[in-house]
């Protein structure tokens, strides 16, 4: 499905990281890894550290961390937000909204809206088009796009699959309407026959956490993992992404009438180095377009690898200037999403920690 | 071609003897998926290859001879 959203803009973009760093090292013995597999594999998946959130912080918290620093700095004022988007996987309850909950702990106007939207690996790209379809809205001049996952309490010790690469983080994107008239392109799809290929089994209503749910099990490939931990399918949800996100880029780069080479940065989500380097490959951009450095540095936080890349590796490249970026998420759901547009002149576009 | 990716495999998995014939490499358990990600970079490296990521599939690694057979597909495109 295709979307074209005319006179929105992205106007700050804040990610916020836990301080806490967790190195490959660490956690290698829990691996069963030879030493030369644990080399190559660190070359060529992009095991070297990852930031974990500290024992009882959720994603609310790095949320609220966030906005309370805006708010300190000026760079965001309470009254201002018309909409609230909370994207994750990991809210602070079943009910309420995570997204009222931070409304609530800022006593924000009750003249608004608040969302939370369940999604993972593309929760950018979804929470930007449902910001800009809110911006449509006459009411609505500001949106604040929350994007955060606290996930790794979910991730068992020995799962090989998703432990060494999984991260903590959130995110805050400020959407609002553009004065100068622009033009952004945007595509989704989605495919819930494969909705199995990443899930918790247990803790929600089908399947609620006993003691047996708790149970370390081992699978096949020598993963140890509860019901209540994260299962990924690692080689369905990479068979997947090579699949479908290069047809998906080229169908946008169509649609926006521009090449690739003209397109400044490929901002893509970063489940691991060797995805997005192959994606590299097939879509023939040069790596140095399409970093694939986050995973390494800061681990896998779902929805908020690409804010954080864009943070990390733009920074003041799109506040004193402007670039023409490329931005795609893929997993969960499963979900392929990719937008197009102009970044830049952005009030604010850095890393804090928490 | 045949002896270079012995070696490589043996270097990654010095615990089997690759050099049997008639063994399903994967179906034994001697290649697990993280081993098709560091084989990929190591055949790419030796034989100047760019390996499409939709091949990266077990059934291109299953033997010696689906493996050369990658490589050559690989060289063509």
């Amino acid at each position: 499905m295709d979307f074209r959203f005319q006179n929105k803009r992205i106007s700050g973009i804040l990610t916020i990281l836990p301080q806490q760093v967790i190195t490959f090292e660490e956690e290698m013995a829990n691996y069963n890894f030879s030493p030369i597999k644990c080399q190559k594999l660190k070359m060529a998946m992009g095991y070297k550290e990852h930031r974990i959130a500290q024992k009882g912080q959720t994603s609310s918290d790095f949320c609220i961390h966030g906005l309370q620093y805006l708010f300190d700095k000026g760079l965001l004022k309470p009254e201002e937000i018309d909409a609230l988007l909370f994207v994750s996987q990991s809210p602070d309850y079943f009910l309420p909204p995570t997204s009222n909950i931070i409304q609530g702990h800022f006593e924000l106007k009750h003249d608004m809206i608040c969302l939370d939207i369940n999604q993972g690996c593309a929760g950018f790209e979804v929470g930007l088009i449902q910001a800009f379809m809110l911006l449509d809205q006459p009411a609505i001049n500001k949106v604040v796009l929350l994007n955060a996952d606290v996930l790794s309490p979910k991730v068992s010790d020995q799962d090989r699959n998703s432990k060494p690469l999984i991260g903590d983080a959130a995110a805050i994107t400020i959407v609002e309407k553009s004065e100068t008239p622009n033009t952004i392109f945007a595509n989704i799809q989605m495919d819930g026959t494969g909705a199995m290929a990443l899930n918790i089994p247990a803790g929600g209503f089908r399947m609620p956490c006993t003691a047996e749910t708790a149970e370390l099990k081992e699978d096949a490939a020598g993963n140890f993992r509860a019901l209540d931990n994260l299962v990924m399918k690692g080689d369905e949800v990479f068979n997947f992404v090579q699949r479908e996100v290069p047809p998906m880029i080229e169908h946008l780069m169509e649609e926006a009438q521009i090449s690739k080479d003209d397109v400044d940065y490929y901002m893509f989500h970063q489940p691991n180095k060797f995805m997005l380097h192959k994606l590299a490959d097939k879509l023939e951009i040069p790596y140095e377009k399409m970093p694939a450095n986050i995973v390494e540095n800061f681990g896998n936080a779902s929805g908020v690898t690409v804010p954080t890349n864009i943070s990390y590796n733009l920074g003041d490249q799109i506040v004193n200037g402007v670039k023409k970026v490329c931005v795609a998420g893929f997993g969960v759901g499963l979900t392929w999403s990719s937008i197009y547009m102009e970044l830049g002149n952005l009030k604010f576009n850095k890393i804090i920690d928490f | 071609m045949k002896e270079k990716i012995i070696e490589i495999l043996t270097d990654l998995r010095p615990e089997f003897d690759f050099t049997q014939e008639g063994i399903n490499f994967i179906e034994e358990g001697m290649l697990d998926s993280f081993d098709l990600v560091a084989l990929v970079a190591d055949l790419e490296q030796h034989f100047g290859v760019t390996i499409d990521g939709v091949d990266v599939v077990p059934e291109n690694f299953e033997t010696i001879e689906a493996m050369e057979q990658l490589i050559n597909r690989s060289k063509k495109k």
